[in-house]
């Protein structure tokens, strides 16, 4: 059994509490009616997302999901940023055009996603193509959930991927359910992971809530397609222990089932293991707890702080020329006068 | 720019732009169904795999969404994409990525994307509901993205230049029975032709007519036929739709107070909506009649060459609609 090494593995699990500690502060503003929009947790499938994203190397490309605010931590987007993007500032990444993960940061490598699910995956080929022309040895990530695999624009993004063995790797968070729809009634494969062999790619199925698992899967991926191996398929077994949105009370759901993978819960997981192992003792995960609660509550202090993007700009921005039917955008307002 | 050229056909100055346009900018590349070593279903492409590779010529899959998709993402990256649909009809399948990804993405994201998407469209070559429609008014529809459909072989090469070069998305329609019937004089050399900026076809003084793409042609063959009967009609090429030329729309229907708009899209919610309300909302006090609407009916394409005859507009009836306007 490899091992991640030390300060890798205690990266992982700070930047899995830091999502956890934040969304937790996220729920609580929820309850408040502070956020403007939906929030869509990732309880339980921490592990995926930071373990996945902690695999990449330096500039490599990620593009999140809306379940996976633990891979741009990863990747150092700083929490005051997802504050602000869901509180709606003028200071999140997007100026407030956007709210939740639907933001870049290309400096840190991260590009937005729209909500309609398996866009990123021909975008992401696309990036990695275009990196390839301009002689980058890039490597792109990506995530999709079982939901998300029945898109078309999924099929058609790893194959097209597939063919141009493209430098790509595709997560499949397998968390159980697309809102209220279970993963049987998306695909009748075994193995989600098993969709991939038909596009002639190397497909692996992982235990999501084991982050050494998750890991060095992806981890094998990303040196795989650095190396011109083209793609890798990653599904990670995991669950979604919250509803859609914190608006879904997930009636539909086996309470018993929910009992079970509390029981698997990877921050649970892997405190145990450091247990077994006698490191990272209990106070320096206290400490742990400490910082990041610290970090977490002045950056929310300074998203709340930040005023909310003036109303003239919801007018800008289209195009790169400013002018170009600004007047009709304002007339929207004006009854068409000009 | 200098005199060299020559007189090439719509189809050939599309080539001749891809083609050195590529060899000006290593970012520029195209992708697309069999534009590689079949050269294009149109030819479009004909000869660049033979001088610029696999790496820039790309023979994709049967996929739409990855063709565009992938062209957003290049784009995104610091490339210039061409991506080619087969037939414009077939970017339906990929409606959602242009629409709500390549449109969207300055605005939600502040990161522009600098593409182009290109294809034949248009009827008139017998090609049936899904080769021949005219879908400007599905795009129009879309902040962030700009549309562009030459009529002549000199604006194809130069408006082609210069959508390829601009910063935000692009939907270049290319009307397919335009192809290998225009020809006109194309400069060899590098130009462009401004993205947004209509043309005036024909000087008249009695009545505007707004068309663009193929309807450029049944306007002028209208035009020069109202003219026995004395009526002086100005024939206007929008070239692009987005965005629309409202000035130079503005200055002719305040010279004749008389508006027709001719297209091949369907009518309800075709662009010919649009451009009368705006010119009923800033040129109300120069009208002297209705604007009237010469488009295609509100149904698909038909197949067979009379219904199809039917369907398009024609110079009859553009002649009757100005023949009315006139009489105001």
């Amino acid at each position: 059994m490899q091992t991640i090494p030390p300060d890798t593995e205690l990266q992982i699990y700070r930047l899995m509490v830091r999502t956890r500690l934040l969304e937790e502060r996220l729920s609580n503003l929820y309850r408040q009616g502070k956020l403007s929009g939906g929030l869509y947790r990732s309880l339980g499938q921490e592990g995926c997302a930071v373990a996945s994203a902690m695999a990449l190397g330096d500039g490599d490309l990620l593009s999140p999901l809306i379940r996976n605010l633990g891979s741009v931590l990863a990747r150092g987007v700083p929490p005051r940023d997802v504050f602000a993007q869901y509180l709606g500032r003028a200071t999140s990444p997007s100026h407030g055009k956007e709210g939740v993960l639907h933001f870049s940061s290309p400096e840190l490598g991260i590009y937005a996603p729209t909500t309609m699910l398996g866009t990123m995956i021909p975008v992401l080929a696309g990036m990695v193509l275009g990196d390839r022309m301009r002689g980058l040895a890039t490597v792109g990530m990506t995530y999709i959930g079982d939901g998300g695999s029945s898109t078309g624009a999924f099929h058609e993004g790893i194959n097209f991927a597939a063919v141009q063995r493209l430098p790509l790797v595709l997560v499949l968070e397998h968390n159980g359910w697309a809102y209220s729809t279970p993963g049987e009634k998306q695909c009748r494969a075994a193995r989600m992971a098993d969709k991939a062999p038909g596009y002639g790619l190397p497909g692996v199925t992982v235990d999501g809530n084991d982050v050494a698992e998750v890991y060095f899967a992806v981890r094998q991926a990303v040196d795989r397609a650095r190396n011109g191996g083209g793609p890798t398929l990653v599904e990670c077994r995991t669950y979604r222990m919250k509803g859609h949105a914190e608006h879904d009370a997930q009636a539909y759901v086996d309470r018993s089932e929910l009992e079970t993978w509390r029981e698997k819960d990877p921050i649970l997981r892997l405190e145990r293991s450091f247990d077994a192992r006698g490191i990272v003792p209990l106070p320096d995960r206290e400490q742990v707890a400490r910082e990041e609660g610290a970090l977490l509550d002045a950056d929310l202090s300074a998203a709340e702080a930040a005023p909310l993007p003036s109303p003239e700009t919801a007018f800008r921005g289209v195009f790169l020329d400013e002018t170009i039917g600004e007047r009709a955008r304002r007339g929207t307002f004006t009854g068409g006068l000009p | 720019m200098s005199g060299d050229g020559a007189e090439l056909f719509f189809v050939d100055a599309i080539r001749q732009a891809l083609h050195q346009e590529m060899e000006r900018d290593e970012r520029v590349f195209v992708l697309g169904e069999d534009v590689g070593a079949y050269g294009g279903a149109f030819k479009a492409t004909d000869g660049l795999l033979a001088r610029f590779g696999e790496a820039r010529v790309i023979d994709t899959p049967v996929s739409e969404e990855a063709i565009v998709g992938a062209a957003i993402g290049a784009a995104i990256r610091g490339m210039r994409p061409v991506a080619e649909m087969q037939f414009i009809d077939f970017l339906a399948r990929a409606f959602d990525l242009l629409t709500n990804f390549a449109s969207k993405n300055r605005y939600r994201t502040g990161i522009g994307v600098p593409m182009v998407v290109r294809g034949p469209a248009g009827a008139g070559v017998h090609g049936g509901p899904f080769h021949s429609q005219s879908p400007e008014g599905y795009y129009l529809h879309s902040p962030g993205l700009k549309i562009v459909v030459p009529s002549t072989a000199y604006d194809a090469k130069g408006l082609l230049l210069a959508a390829i070069r601009d910063e935000d998305p692009v939907l270049f329609l290319e009307h397919k029975f335009l192809y290998r019937r225009v020809k006109d004089f194309v400069p060899s050399g590098d130009y462009t032709v401004p993205i947004g900026k209509a043309a005036v076809r024909r000087e008249g003084k009695d009545l505007t007519i707004v068309t663009w793409g193929a309807m450029v042609l049944v306007a002028l063959e209208a035009a020069g036929i109202l003219q026995g009967e004395e009526i002086d009609a100005e024939v206007i090429d929008l070239r692009t739709l987005v965005p629309l030329d409202e000035e130079t729309l503005l200055s002719s229907v305040g010279k004749t107070s008389k508006c027709l708009v001719l297209h091949e899209d369907t009518r309800t919610g075709g662009p010919g909506g649009e451009i009368a309300a705006t010119l009923a909302e800033k040129a109300f006090e120069y009208l002297d009649g209705p604007i009237l609407r010469v488009t295609a009916p509100d149904t698909p394409v038909p197949f067979a060459a009379s219904l199809e005859a039917a369907y398009l507009p024609g110079v009859e009836t553009v002649l009757a609609a100005a023949r009315r306007l006139a009489s105001y």
